[in-house]
C-alpha cells in the first residue's frame, strides 16, 4: 500500500520560482503578520505571489487579509482564490470559524493533501505562514518542498530567540537556506538580537517596530500596507528578497 | 473535478513503482478509496483513463471502496463514518480536506473530537501489476 499523494507535490510546485517559509520557534511573534504583509507587498510590487497558511490549528492570515467568503475553484484540482492578485490557500475554507483540533498525523495528512491538490501554477514566490515550532509542518516542508528557504521571525525577547537558535541549528544541519532573521515588535534601541543572530552565522535582516496602529489595520489591506510596520518590512524586502 | 488531481497522484505513484519494478507495460492498478473523502469513483476512473501515459494503454484500473472506521482516543469507542449524517456543506468540506472531520464529527459515546481514522481516510495505491 502506497500513499500516492506525495508523488505529485514537486510537480505542483514546478512553476513556483521560490518558496519562503515564514517561521519561528515561538507563537505570538508576528509570523502571520509578517507573512501576509510580505505576500501583499510582493504582490503589490508586481510579482506573482501565493500565500499558504499552514497554521492549521491557529489560522489567522485570512483575518489579516479579510478574505470574506472566498473559496477555491475546483478545476482538475483546487485553484486558490485571489485577494488583490495574491493567491491564498487556508484550511479555513473547509473548517470555517470552527476549531480544527489536529494531532501530528492529521496535520501531516492535511499538509500533504493540500500540497497535492492545490494548483498554484506560475508564481514568482510562494510564502508559507508556518505554525510555531519545529514540528510536523517544518519537517514535512523539509521532506517535500525543494527548493525551500526560511525567513525567521523573532521578538527582542531572549525567550523567543532561544527557540530561534534551535530552529537555526536544525535548518543548518539539513542544509536548508535561511534568508535571515527579522526582529519584530522592537521597542528599544538595542543590538542584542542582531549580535545573537550574527553569532549564529545568520543574516540579521532588520527590525520592525511595535506599531500601535497595526491592530486597527487588520482586515484592511490598503491600511495595512500604509502602516509603519509594512513600510519597514517593505524596506527589508527591497534589500534582501528581490530577485 | 478535484478527483482529477487525485487521479494524477495515482498515475504518478504507479509510474514510479512501475519504473522501480522495471515494468514495460502495466496490466493492473488497484486503488483503494476511503469513504471519508467521498471520492466519486466514476469521475476518478474517467480521470485515470484520460491521464494514462505510455505503458498504461491496456491497464485495468480497479477501484475498491473502503469503509471508514473511526476510534475515539478518549473512550476507545469505535464507529463507522456515515455521510448521510452530515449536512451537504460539511460533507463537501470533508471531501476536499478529510482532516476537517475533526472539526465536524465527534465521538458518538463521549463527544470528543479526538479520534483516530483507523481505516478509510482517502486514496491509497494498493497494487501495481505489470510485465517486464
Amino acid at each position: 500500500m502506497v500513499d500516492p499523494r506525495s508523488h505529485v507535490i514537486a510537480r505542483r510546485l514546478a512553476h513556483v520560482a521560490r518558496v519562503i517559509a515564514v517561521s519561528s520557534g515561538k507563537g505570538g511573534v508576528g509570523k502571520s503578520l509578517v507573512a501576509a504583509t510580505l505576500a501583499l507587498s510582493l504582490s503589490r510590487d508586481g510579482l506573482r505571489v501565493g500565500l499558504f497558511d499552514l497554521d492549521f490549528t491557529g489560522p489567522s492570515a485570512h483575518i489579516i487579509l479579510n478574505t470574506g467568503e472566498l473559496k477555491p475553484k475546483e478545476d482538475k484540482g483546487l485553484i486558490p482564490p485571489e485577494v488583490d492578485g495574491l493567491k491564498f490557500m487556508s484550511i479555513v475554507y473547509y473548517s470555517g470559524v470552527n476549531p480544527a483540533p489536529l494531532r501530528g498525523v492529521d496535520t501531516s495528512n492535511a499538509l500533504i493533501e493540500l500540497f497535492s491538490v492545490t494548483l498554484w501554477n506560475n508564481l514568482d514566490c510562494l510564502i508559507i505562514d508556518m505554525p510555531p515550532g519545529i514540528g510536523d509542518a517544518v519537517l514535512d516542508l523539509l521532506r517535500f518542498v525543494n527548493p525551500l528557504s526560511f525567513l525567521i521571525v523573532t521578538t527582542p525577547s531572549k525567550l523567543a530567540f532561544e527557540t530561534v537558535k534551535k530552529q537555526v541549528v536544525l535548518l543548518k544541519e539539513v542544509g536548508t537556506p535561511i534568508i535571515g532573521v527579522i526582529e519584530n515588535m522592537k521597542m528599544t534601541v538595542s543590538d542584542e538580537i542582531r549580535t545573537l543572530t550574527e553569532s549564529l552565522g545568520v543574516k540579521y535582516l532588520g527590525a520592525l517596530p511595535y506599531d500601535t496602529e497595526l491592530e486597527d489595520a487588520l482586515g484592511n489591506r490598503k491600511k495595512l500596507l500604509k502602516t509603519l510596520f509594512a513600510r519597514k518590512l517593505h524596506g527589508i524586502i527591497q534589500e534582501n528578497l528581490k530577485p | 473535478m478535484h478527483e482529477w488531481a487525485l487521479a494524477e497522484t495515482v498515475i504518478a505513484a504507479a509510474s514510479s513503482i512501475a519504473a522501480e519494478q522495471g515494468f514495460s507495460r502495466i496490466t493492473e492498478v488497484t486503488v483503494r478509496v476511503g469513504q471519508l473523502q467521498q471520492v466519486e469513483r466514476g469521475i476518478l476512473r474517467f480521470a485515470l483513463l484520460q491521464l494514462k501515459p505510455a505503458g498504461f494503454e491496456n491497464t485495468r484500473f480497479r477501484i475498491i471502496s473502503a469503509k471508514t472506521k473511526l476510534k475515539c482516543r478518549v473512550c476507545g469507542y469505535e464507529w463507522l463514518f456515515q455521510k448521510r449524517r452530515l449536512s451537504p456543506d460539511v460533507a463537501e468540506a470533508i471531501h476536499f480536506l478529510p482532516e476537517v472531520a475533526h472539526t465536524y464529527i465527534k465521538c458518538p459515546r463521549c463527544g470528543s473530537p479526538d479520534f483516530e481514522v483507523i481505516q478509510g481516510r482517502g486514496i491509497w495505491l494498493e497494487t501495481v501489476k505489470g510485465v517486464k
